[in-house]
């Protein structure tokens, strides 16, 4: 579900297809009938944006079914936590949580903690400080707990205010007739898929779930994907071989650059970025986001590490390891809020690295408009994209609205070395990082990203040399002395990895991240990649065959952490650590040898008994985790079916409403997630939804999505020949039921609108594309790929110029994948002719600004 | 010994096995990589410079057929079950008549149960046994190599265009402005340093296997047998024996339906097999032709 895995991951879809092959059920959940749909055993078509109603309905299936696997739902989740005596549903409050507050739009969720665990959450805390709010507690790791497990449990789970219970209350209204009105699935077919799930989950056999973007970008992202992990711990599926929930990635490296984050608001290894009033001091940093207990009870040793990995020397005891350099963040500096500031001309320059805004963000005239008011803008990519080019082509400049003279932003175009050009890791889906070599050196003036911020690094320092200004200490006291190669320079990639990796004051390299200490003896880049180049070796270079070793095949590359192929991998076995059957070993206790065995590196203390239970008091750490406690990361060990901390808009999942719908909600009056983060201006107009007046202008729903032979926005594809031909042209996909309607004819155009803008595209009228009937009554959906701009060999109009900045508040992504709109045939109109055309529509549908 | 070996033998000890795919269309994912590792590997110009590409509406196919700057092609086909063709008592008009009635009505949902296929096939030259291209091609620019393969020699074709319509697959083209027929070598070059055509490599499903022909052979027909098994009764092999009109492909499918389907002939033949007998049936005309103009001049001067 909310993958399109055969079209946009064709490369590891091969494992699918062995699957498949081997009697693996393919069951592919998803609006549209597409490559994936193809190869799949059943194919369920859903209105976009209801996948929680669907899984919803599944987890109402399982319970009320009792189809759980009890023990594991007993012993390995939290389960039968109880939950804070303060806390309502959403089935109580008309459609929010307890902790609402209408003022600041915000929850506090100190109400949706475990009863009895005391004080607030940590990560709650972090959300209350200062004028952060949110997500930027993001990184944030779980509550304080006295010892490493919810205060109060029922292991019968039946007292009234378990998670067990208050989950089944939850779900209860989400029937297959649910189901069938709300997503337009027939409850048969639903039945089928929440049969087959069942069927096949227990001892004996394991169930996995793909998702991608088809889940995060919607105004309920994180919740979709909770409600995914709900499924898959009360099915046992989590932490056993064939089981699992896999985030498929955009690039090849979209994980990496989330574990060694490119992200705004965590450090490397989820660490989250202090704040500058809540955390003076780095003990108060680690007080207020490590958890005492579980792997993140060593927060403060990790932390030291990093800043020993960064600043070296400079940093010591005396000097709180330079804890004051990093720096502090004070509020959302996510992309989209960036770009609005951007537009209101609050940002001076912006440096666009490996993205296409223009094309590939979420209301792309909204980024162009933005980008005209910095005074300087950087673009590195491989050629001139449309981000780069926007002052001199872009629509806006066709429509009259910006005028190239009039444009005051300095754009610095720097070609970027593909790929093939440069040598470093991808890490894919499972955490698994992979080596790749250097072909050949990069064309021209062509850099890698690794050179490029490297020489930005040294040409700063340069120009600080000598400053004896406090503020310029962070970038002088740097550890940026990194040996460098080859023709131009380039710094070795092994040196960071090395870096990363992690060394003892010898200098000798790490193994594992339990070396790693909170004295500044030891510095790690990276704690999770603590061991990647382990006994000296590039441990992500491995390359040993999958046919000279066991099926786990370790010597193919390095996961993390510590090689461990399969996380949480204690839950392949039984509580007394036994596997659940002999057909899903994984992992086991040893008990000769007293420790864990198995085809995996265990994810646990290897010497750390089934039986073993903590001390009564003091402790801390994994020597606060039970030995039946799988979910090591957390401060209970425990699998999170109830999130007692960490999310901004609930401790479950709640079927709410995209933000623009043609359907109301039956459940709640809010019908929508309250805390979706929007942002009225006439540039971003919404269309009315619901039965709000004006909504039916915009009749149909609409959704964004990747084709195989293009690359995301288009920069690395509509530029080169062999890919360009083989889609050349934009195009809209319909049912034949709506080219009837509305008279779009196969080959012909047909123009698409929302209150942002209009676009044109091709009309490819197909069967994939099936009318549902929700509620009662046939909704069509149109199926818009995006990958189109104005520049390249082959152009077009793109998909984002119809979509909204309306986000989910956890993490700003904005909901690409679902909108409303209107469609009617022929080609839309031209320069400021456009901007009439969708005034009017604005104006007849009275669109929300 | 298969029959192309016949020819392979000219090459006395330099011979090797005949190599050849085996496409199975059953798993094949419609991603292309195919015809972009062809394209890339053998060098092939992009459409622009020539024709340039444009929106063919024929499902996600932009490339429509083989040609000689598309030696790899992949072919998708949507296939809407006829409403009600399950029901054993329903004629397949009955059913098409009802789905007309459905789809007036916008009735045209997954509700009403009607089901959807969409096949991807990966087409490729044939490399056949009794290859027609070869045998017109006056220059000898087309030959068969010691893999058994047939394959265009770019400095010798002239351009002639003879095995244009000589192939009963339409492969060979004419390239623009070059002049010059090409067409898929099976990546002779390759071949040679021992390894695999690109578009075996590239594809990731190995829809698109590459081998000696006889285990390719072996290994279809075992898996024709495990899809009948599971019920995919129209699955079929195309071009995997010798006795259809080629004598037998070196490059044959697994496809799930009929040949026409996919675009390809359902019954090939060597368009000039017949072509001794025609000779001869003229040779024979001609002759009684001249027995009789002999005999009524000379009889007439009797």
């Amino acid at each position: 579900m909310g993958s399109n895995m055969a079209e946009c991951h064709p490369v590891g879809f091969q494992w699918v297809v062995e699957a498949k092959e081997r009697g693996a059920k393919v069951i592919h959940v998803d609006p549209r009938f597409t490559r994936t749909s193809a190869m799949a055993d059943l194919h369920v078509p859903l209105r976009a944006g209801t996948d929680i109603a669907f899984l919803g309905g599944i987890i109402n299936h399982i319970l009320e079914n009792g189809r759980e696997f009890r023990e594991y739902v007993r012993h390995y989740t939290n389960a039968p936590a109880i939950i804070d005596k303060g806390f309502e549903d959403t089935e109580d409050l008309d459609g929010f949580f307890s902790g609402w507050d209408p003022e600041s739009g915000n929850y506090d969720p100190s109400s949706w903690g475990y009863a009895g665990a005391g004080g607030e959450p940590t990560a709650g805390k972090s959300e209350q400080t200062a004028d952060v709010s949110g997500e930027q507690a993001h990184g944030a790791h779980g509550m304080t707990l006295k010892k490493g497990e919810p205060p109060k449990q029922d292991m019968d789970l039946e007292h009234e205010r378990c998670v067990f219970q208050l989950l089944k209350r939850h779900y209860r209204r989400y029937t297959p007739e649910f189901v069938e009105q709300v997503c337009g699935v027939p409850r048969e077919l639903f039945l089928e898929v929440a049969e087959t799930l069942c069927e096949n989950s227990g001892r004996e056999r394991t169930g996995a779930v793909c998702y991608a973007v088809g889940w995060t970008q919607h105004t309920v992202g994180v919740q979709n994907i909770r409600a995914a992990a709900i499924v898959q711990l009360l099915l046992g599926n989590m932490g056993r071989p064939g089981g699992g929930i896999l985030a498929l990635r955009g690039h090849a490296n979209i994980q990496g650059s989330t574990d060694i984050p490119t992200l705004y608001n965590i450090l490397p290894g989820y660490i989250p970025m202090p704040h500058p009033q809540s955390h003076p001091d780095l003990s108060t940093f680690i007080s207020e986001n490590g958890p005492e207990t579980g792997a993140w009870g060593d927060l403060d040793a990790y932390m030291t590490s990093l800043l020993k990995a960064w600043w070296g020397d400079a940093a010591t005891k005396d000097n709180d390891y330079c804890f004051d350099y990093l720096p502090r963040i004070d509020g959302d500096h996510s992309h989209y809020e960036t770009m609005v500031r951007m537009l209101d001309g609050e940002v001076k320059g912006f440096f666009v690295v490996g993205e296409n805004p223009a094309v590939g963000s979420a209301n792309a005239k909204l980024q162009r408009l933005a980008m005209a008011k910095l005074d300087w803008l950087v673009v590195r990519d491989t050629n001139e994209i449309e981000s780069a080019s926007f002052w001199y082509d872009s629509p806006e400049i066709e429509s009259g609205e910006l005028r190239t003279e009039e444009i005051q932003t300095e754009v610095f175009f720097l070609p970027a070395a593909a790929h093939t050009e440069k040598e470093g890791t991808f890490t894919n889906t499972q955490r698994l990082l992979q080596w790749h070599f250097k072909a050949l050196e990069p064309p021209g003036d062509c850099r890698s990203e690794l050179q490029w911020v490297f020489d930005l690094g040294n040409r700063v320092r340069r120009k600080l040399a000598g400053s004896t200004d406090p503020k310029d200490r962070p970038l002088l006291d740097l550890t940026w002395d990194y040996p460098t190669q080859g023709p131009h320079g380039e710094p070795e990639a092994e040196a960071v990895l090395q870096e990363i990796g992690g060394r003892d004051s010898e200098g000798n390299f790490l193994s594992e991240y339990e070396q790693l200490k909170e004295d500044g003896s030891t510095a790690c880049g990276s704690w999770i990649h603590c061991g990647i180049y382990a006994d000296g070796v590039n441990q992500a270079a491995r390359k040993e065959s999958r046919v000279t070793q066991n099926w786990v095949a370790r010597k193919w590359g390095w996961a993390w952490p510590k090689d461990t192929r399969l996380l949480y991998n204690r839950a392949s076995a039984d509580p007394e650590g036994k596997p659940w059957s002999e057909r899903k070993a994984y992992v086991w206790w040893d008990e000769e040898k007293g420790e864990w065995a198995g085809h995996d590196h265990p994810d646990f203390k290897l010497d750390k008994a089934p039986d073993y239970t903590p001390p009564r008091r003091g402790a801390k750490g994994m020597a606060a985790i039970r030995g039946t406690a799988p979910f090591i990361l957390h401060p209970d060990g425990l699998g999170w079916i109830w999130a007692p901390t960490g999310l901004v808009d609930g401790p479950l999942p709640t079927h709410y409403e995209p933000h623009e719908s043609p359907f109301v909600n039956p459940l709640h009056a809010q019908g929508t997630n309250p805390t979706r983060q929007t942002f009225r201006r006439p540039v971003n107009a919404y269309n009315p939804s619901g039965d709000a007046p004006g909504a039916d202008v915009f009749p149909f729903v609409m959704t964004t999505y990747r084709l195989t032979e293009h690359h995301t926005a288009g920069g690395m594809s509509r530029s080169v020949g062999y890919l360009a031909e083989l889609q050349p042209e934009a195009f809209v996909e319909v049912s034949p039921a709506l080219a009837r309607e509305r008279g779009l004819e196969h080959g012909g155009y047909a123009t698409i609108v929302t209150s942002r803008s209009a676009i044109e595209a091709r009309v490819m009228v197909t069967d994939r594309m099936k009318p549902l009937v929700v509620h009662g009554r046939q909704i069509h959906q149109v199926g818009i790929p995006y990958h189109w701009g104005n520049r390249g060999i082959v152009k077009g109009d793109g998909a984002n110029e119809l979509t909204s900045l309306a986000l989910d508040l956890n993490v700003h992504i904005a909901e690409y994948k679902t909108a409303t709109c209107d469609i009617q045939p022929g080609r839309r109109p031209r320069g400021e002719a456009l901007t009439r055309y969708v005034e009017e529509y604005r104006r007849r549908a009275g669109s929300i600004t | 010994m298969s029959p192309a070996s016949l020819e392979v033998r000219t090459y006395g000890p330099d011979a090797e096995p005949r190599m050849g795919f085996f496409t199975d269309t059953s798993i094949c994912i419609g991603c292309k990589a195919c015809e972009v590792a062809c394209k890339e590997w053998n060098q092939i110009p992009d459409r622009f410079g020539s024709h340039p590409p444009s929106y063919t509406g024929n499902s996600y196919d932009n490339t429509i057929d083989l040609g000689a700057d598309t030696w790899r092609h992949v072919a998708f086909v949507e296939q809407r079950a006829p409403l009600g063709a399950d029901a054993a008592a329903v004629s397949l008009v009955e059913a098409a008549a009802r789905g007309a009635l459905a789809e007036e009505a916008g009735l045209q949902t997954y509700q009403e149960g009607d089901g959807l296929r969409w096949l991807m096939a990966s087409d490729v030259c044939k490399h056949c046994t009794h290859a027609a291209c070869l045998e017109v091609c006056p220059t000898g620019a087309l030959f068969r190599t010691e893999f058994g393969t047939v394959v265009v020699q770019e400095d010798v074709c002239n351009g002639c265009g003879y095995c244009v319509p000589a192939c009963p697959f339409g492969v060979l083209d004419k390239r623009r402005p070059d002049g010059r027929v090409w067409k898929c070598t099976l990546c002779y070059d390759r071949l040679r340093d021992d390894k695999e055509p690109a578009c075996a490599q590239a594809c990731p499903t190995d829809s698109i296997q590459f081998g000696e022909l006889d285990e390719l052979r072996s290994r279809a027909h075992e898996r024709l047998g495990q899809m009948r098994a599971a019920g995919q009764d129209e699955a079929r092999l195309y071009l995997a024996g010798e006795d259809d009109g080629i004598g037998g492909a070196g490059a044959f499918f697994l496809l799930l339906d009929e040949p026409e389907v996919y675009g390809l002939p359902p019954d090939p033949v060597d368009t000039v097999r017949d072509i001794g007998g025609i000779w001869a049936a003229a040779g024979a005309g001609a002759l009684a032709l001249g027995g009789m103009i002999a005999a009524a001049v000379l009889g007439g001067r009797r």
